[in-house]
């Protein structure tokens, strides 16, 4: 039991020092910025996501299995990848209908 | 009104469907509904102070304060509903035996409520936090009417709650003498898929490799936002294309727990003897 964790924590720690693509996401006036994101395939990236608005917002894309609440004015992060090539479309739960992007991996 | 009903609706219905569980397994338990009542009230009044205090916890731990946050209660929920599997297959027995007199179950029932309850406050304050802060968000930018916020969310609440009910009265249909046996099998299996939902926050986060994503696609099949996808995902922790580490934890956290139970069993009947 106490290898297997040890093993999950160097691993763990491992895959924090490979994340080394960073990629930046504003949202204002309940909209994404950049609205489609291009990512390269095969590695793992940071998306920091500032949220502008006052308002909390959930980041949320069903294709890449993340949902993450941002409240009002803050920052957070995801990780996402490595992806195979493709459009993943993401949302902003709270605001569907402004808040939409992809991100795009070649 | 219908787009606000149907976020709530998505948000309650992860919730109802483990009270539905809950509320079956204490099934023949006196002075469950306080209980569940309690746990509910309790996970609503966490949602509102999570809700809160959610800036302080995005910020904490270098942005991935909420993860770990999930990741901790999913994970209190497991050990809950494990510790619960193996008292069911312990005193159970006895319980579904006198499942019609109240005296011999009073003893013992009361373990389980207070096990279920936390089960039940952390189910409800998970989705109950981010209900809140949706609620607040549409407050707040005046996008929407106070009749559209209200109607709506009593319109998405109504239909969550009618989903565990119906599964609910659905279980109490099950012959008793296959009811425990279900339930137990459930119990696990929800188990199992929050084990499974910890580790995707803990791999979102980058505290756990993925191994591998997604390990399959069914999303061209039964997608995780369609109704039956939806429900199996609150019931059984179905997910559409998973990470290899969560089909890795939900497999483990199944096995483990059934072999639990299976022990706790075989040692109260070699008790017995």
């Amino acid at each position: 039991m106490q290898k297997i964790f040890a093993l999950l924590l160097i691993s763990a720690s491992m895959t924090a020092f490979a994340a080394d693509i960073e990629i930046k996401l504003v949202i204002e006036n309940h909209r994404f910025q950049p609205e489609t994101v291009n990512v390269p395939t095969g590695k793992k990236v940071k998306l920091v996501i500032e949220n502008r608005d006052s308002t909390p917002e959930e980041f949320e894309s069903h294709p890449l299995n993340r949902e993450k609440v941002i409240p009002g004015k803050s920052t957070g992060t995801v990780y996402i990848g490595p992806l195979a090539a493709g459009t993943y479309p993401f949302v902003g739960e709270f605001n569907e209908k402004t808040a939409k992007g992809f991100i795009v991996a070649k | 009104m219908f787009a606000t009903s149907l976020i709530i609706f998505r948000e309650v219905l992860e919730a109802a469907l483990v009270i539905g569980i809950v509320a079956a397994a204490t099934r023949g338990i006196p002075a469950r509904g306080r209980w569940l009542f309690g746990g509910a009230m309790l996970g609503l009044l966490g949602s509102a102070i999570i809700a809160a205090s959610m800036g302080a916890i995005a910020q904490f731990a270098d942005g991935i304060g909420q993860e770990l946050f999930n990741a901790c209660i999913l994970g209190a929920a497991v050990v809950m509903l494990a510790w619960h599997s193996m008292w069911m297959a312990s005193r159970g027995q006895a319980i579904s035996q006198q499942a019609r007199s109240l005296g011999g179950a009073i003893r013992g029932g009361r373990q389980s409520l207070s096990i279920l309850l936390v089960v039940v406050a952390v189910a409800v304050l998970r989705e109950g936090a981010e209900t809140v802060l949706f609620l607040y968000g549409i407050s707040v930018t005046g996008t929407t009417s106070l009749v559209e916020m209200i109607g709506g969310g009593a319109l998405g609440l109504a239909g969550g709650a009618a989903a565990g009910l119906a599964l609910y009265m659905g279980l109490l249909r099950i012959p008793v003498r296959w009811f425990f046996s279900v339930i137990s099998v459930l119990v696990i299996l929800l188990a199992a898929g929050m084990a499974a939902q910890a580790a995707r926050f803990l791999v979102q986060a980058d505290l756990l490799p993925s191994l591998s994503a997604p390990l399959w696609d069914f999303s061209n099949f039964m997608p995780n936002e369609s109704p039956a996808g939806a429900v199996l995902h609150g019931l059984v922790g179905y997910d559409a294309h998973p990470a290899g580490i969560q089909v890795l934890f939900y497999v483990t956290v199944a096995i483990a727990i059934a072999l639990g139970t299976q022990w706790a069993k075989s040692r109260t009947i070699s008790a017995k003897k």
